[in-house]
């Protein structure tokens, strides 16, 4: 579905992808864990066309997308929900959910999104008026998912969504992850600093340092790597 | 009282006017953080473009109400292509540049425009026909609160109603705010930010044409010179009210007017920008982010 192909990206000055291949299939959830300033979110922006590759290919269903405007792959059905989630502080609730669905012009099929979003996290029906910015950073994590989901996506980038998160929120958007992944067949890219929680709910994983792809395994087999103990998962 | 009464109503046209212009700065602040100095150029082309509309129609016989409705329509249409060409040309080359840069353009942007309309029209003052017919149900009031007034003050509500509607209800309006609280946010929710951004310039100079018309109408005449300083009384309006807020920039227009008004009518009309002024002074020493403004908080 997703193929990156030896991409390079800067961020300012600084050469943030050196080289990096992956592949995502239709229907999985993939992992890529690394250590601070390894380059995931780098990654991410570069998918979504915030910071276009200088060299390389992103392609998706095929087709080329690493020179294509942020909104044009929106539209194309990869959506993400950035690290700090970047809740509209203004916006209420359900503007938020309404910018979520901007591509969109069936009004009938995002207000059915809308209630299904809310059946998913039903605490945001209760906040449906109140400014973005005023919600706790759990119920913005679940608003900020919700906002990703209105655009209907087939392809959902996920950068670490249990930052700074109670372990019982984090649980249960974790399982929320699951139940997108296996109710719509959305497939689901997943940058997580909380490696062990990341690899338990993953398919495959890549671990990522530096700017480079180190390792490229099931989620179980990285489970079991020593070295990924060592590192990630302070056994 | 009636003095009072009718100083009260002088700085209420006034401070409409102020109102109509400052919003396309306070707008064009809060989407790209940019002043855009060659707004009260913008005004002055809309201004320009009435003027020129409005002596032809003239010459060929059209009627007063045909003449004003049309040469507002063209003047808007004349201001939004020019708001748009500038802000393509001199700021969104310099979009990720150091803030200085596009400040920079913006001032050249306006004194270009400025010797633009200098060389391709004159230096002299130009008269205006007043364009706003006197309604006999006013007469009585005539010496309080002319016609032209009242049709300033209604056009004004009218244009910043619509506009109210415009940014809290439609889905351009809901993203024009979701882009200026957060342009990369809204860009991963599929928003065409250069549309949105080029929307913001188009309804700015649309209402600086209008308030191009309307002031010009009333005062009679316009030369090259006339958007510099409406536009900085307007940008003083807009940071009055704290800048990026639009209610803001209408509040602070009102109180700019008002200030004028009552300075004028009560101290010398030598003291009018003296006060204008310093009162903006006041307010960036005593409240820096204007009186609606917010200063900004982060939740981490």
């Amino acid at each position: 579905m997703l193929k990156i192909r030896n991409i390079n990206s800067y961020y300012g000055n600084i050469h943030a992808l050196k080289g990096i291949s992956l592949d995502i299939s239709e229907g999985e959830i993939i992992t890529l864990i690394g250590a601070n300033g390894a380059g995931k979110s780098t990654t991410l922006m570069s998918i979504s066309g915030i910071v276009p590759p200088d060299s390389g290919d992103i392609l998706y269903m095929g087709n080329p997308i690493h020179s294509m405007s942020p909104d044009k792959i929106v539209s194309l059905g990869i959506s993400q929900v950035p690290e700090g989630r970047r809740i509209f502080p203004d916006l209420t609730v359900m503007e938020n959910l309404h910018m979520g669905a901007f591509p969109r012009t069936n009004k009938s099929q995002v207000s059915n999104d809308i209630n299904y979003v809310f059946d998913l996290f039903p605490i945001l029906t209760k906040r449906r008026n109140q400014p973005g910015g005023t919600l706790s950073g759990g119920e913005q994590q679940m608003l900020a998912i919700s906002r990703a989901l209105m655009a209907r996506p087939r392809l959902l980038l996920l950068d670490e969504p249990s930052l700074g998160l109670a372990p019982i929120i984090v649980r249960q958007i974790f399982d929320i992850i699951k139940k997108i992944n296996s109710e719509h067949n959305t497939t689901i890219f997943l940058v997580e600093q909380n490696a062990n929680l990341a690899l338990h709910v993953a398919h495959r994983g890549y671990v990522m340092e530096t700017g480079k792809i180190v390792m490229e395994d099931s989620a179980d087999n990285l489970l079991s790597n020593d070295d990924v103990k060592k590192a990630y998962l302070g056994l | 009282m009636e003095y009072f009464v009718q100083l009260f109503l002088g700085g209420l046209t006034r401070g409409s006017i102020y109102a109509l212009i400052a919003l396309g700065y306070t707008m064009v602040y809060g989407i790209v953080e940019l002043i855009n100095f060659a707004h009260g150029e913008i005004y002055m082309i809309g201004a320009f473009t009435a003027l020129i509309i409005a002596s032809v129609l003239g010459l060929y016989g059209f009627s007063e109400i045909s003449i004003i409705i049309l040469a507002s329509i063209i003047a808007i249409i004349y201001s939004s292509a020019y708001g748009y060409t500038v802000e393509k040309i001199a700021y969104k080359p310099l979009r990720h540049a150091p803030r200085l840069s596009p400040l920079i353009s913006a001032i050249g942007m306006s004194i270009f425009l400025q010797n633009y309309v200098l060389l391709a029209q004159t230096s002299d003052f130009l008269p205006f026909p007043s364009l706003i017919p006197e309604f006999e149900f006013m007469n009585p009031y005539s010496h309080i609160f002319s016609s032209a007034e009242l049709v300033i003050f209604c056009t004004t509500a009218v244009a910043m109603t619509l506009l109210t509607i415009i940014i809290k209800f439609t889905k351009v309006g809901i993203a024009m705010r979701a882009t200026a609280q957060d342009r990369t946010m809204a860009m991963l929710s599929g928003v065409n930010v250069n549309k949105i951004i080029s929307t913001t310039f188009v309804i700015g100079s649309s209402l600086a044409a209008v308030g191009g018309l309307l002031i010009a109408s009333h005062i009679g005449q316009i030369n090259f010179y006339i958007g510099f300083i409406v536009g900085i009384k307007a940008f003083t309006a807009a940071v009055l009210g704290g800048i990026g807020s639009i209610p803001g920039a209408v509040l602070g227009g009102f109180i700019l007017g008002w200030t004028e008004s009552f300075a004028t009518g009560y101290i010398s009309s030598d003291y009018e920008d003296v006060f204008a002024f310093a009162l903006l002074v006041l307010i960036l020493i005593f409240r820096p982010a204007g009186i609606m403004g917010k200063s900004r908080v982060q939740k981490v």
